[in-house]
């Protein structure tokens, strides 16, 4: 990874600022959300995973919202096979995120093998964040590679100290995801009103659709609500940095 | 169906997911509403699950009291522009200081 951020390292120093502020921002959210993975391993043995199976799950799917849904149909006593179906639909949205990021990260090869496993909420989230390309891929990697560690770890010390642990929910745990999430998204909701407007739409078509649709399904269908910024006549020039020409920026 | 196999093809589907967007070829961003779609995409999925996770458990809404306060002090901490650490310590505080006193 070091010789993909190399061409990075070797900009001008305002350059070089964002790129380490970049690693920051990825190395804090990484550290602290992967720590979460406490709460996924507690709740996957007390959902009836053994260890193992725990983190077999945190290490091959990889992305919390999934993991989360396919051990909570296995401790409800669900169909696997729709759970496992109900999961890989919940992680339609990091296909979303790729094909997004894809143009910053511009990876080949092996590289992008394993770029791929770690192409989820949190990454993506912070890369986006990033006023320039080169700091959007230091802090994508950074956020990477310090959630995979922290989130399989926490994710093995989690299972194997469930009973002790007690109810994550005792100790807040279950608000981290959320709370992590808003933090992130924060920037983007305060830089202009499409964004605010995508986000209110989203919220209120997931919360609707819950009680009607398999968990995950939801999530996706929020994605409806990016359709009217689209409809909106002579769309703004698109591609250029975000937030910048937003007339309505500040906060 | 083995919970092995449930987990496995979990892991294979997600993973494909990730891989085909990334190797999506590059020109369906040409069109600049398809690039306007995928700047806001992370907004409307983000949003969307913040609200699923804060509000839902399973296919039911409930209001949880403590974890919604526990989100309430992350918006405060936000607005006086706290670190995200502090975000997170003030919203896990709030909600467990809560349960704790059995609200």
């Amino acid at each position: 990874m070091t010789t993909v951020q190399a061409r990075g390292a070797a900009g001008p120093p305002e350059e070089r600022a964002q790129v380490r502020a970049g690693v920051r921002d990825g190395l804090g959210v990484g550290l602290t959300v992967g720590v979460s993975g406490l709460a996924f391993g507690a709740s996957a043995v007390t959902a009836g995973l053994s260890v193992a199976q725990a983190c077999a799950l945190s290490l091959l799917a990889f992305t919390g919202a999934s993991q989360f849904a396919l051990i909570g149909v296995i401790g409800a006593g669900g169909g696997l096979a729709a759970g496992a179906l109900g999961a890989v639909l919940l992680s339609g949205r990091n296909a979303l995120y790729g094909l997004r990021l894809a143009g910053t990260l511009r990876v080949r090869g092996w590289r992008r093998l394993l770029t791929a496993q770690v192409v989820i909420d949190e990454t993506t989230a912070v890369a986006t964040a990033q006023p320039s390309r080169a700091a959007a891929r230091a802090a994508f990697y950074a956020t990477g590679i310090s959630i995979f560690v922290t989130w399989n770890v926490t994710t093995l010390l989690g299972a194997a100290g469930a009973a002790r642990l007690g109810d994550p929910e005792a100790v807040g745990l279950d608000v981290l995801g959320p709370a992590a999430f808003l933090a992130l998204l924060w920037p983007r909701l305060t830089a202009g009103r499409a964004e605010v407007a995508v986000a209110v739409a989203a919220a209120v078509i997931a919360l609707v659709a819950t009680p009607l649709l398999p968990p995950g399904v939801p999530v996706m269908l929020a994605a409806l609500a990016v359709l009217p910024a689209l409809l909106r006549p002579a769309a703004r020039r698109a591609g250029a940095g975000d937030g910048d020409e937003d007339g309505e920026a500040g906060a | 169906m083995s919970v092995w196999i449930a987990i496995v093809a979990t892991g294979l589907g997600c993973y494909a997911l990730k891989l085909g967007g990334l190797v999506t070829p590059q020109r369906v961003l040409a069109d600049p509403r398809v690039r306007r779609f995928t700047d806001l995409i992370p907004v409307a999925l983000l949003t969307a699950l913040i609200a699923v996770q804060a509000l839902a458990d399973g296919r039911s809404l409930e209001f949880d009291g403590p974890r919604m306060a526990g989100l309430a002090a992350a918006v405060a901490a936000l607005l006086l522009r706290a670190p995200f650490l502090v975000v997170l310590g003030a919203a896990a505080g709030v909600a467990a200081g809560l349960r704790l006193l059995g609200l």
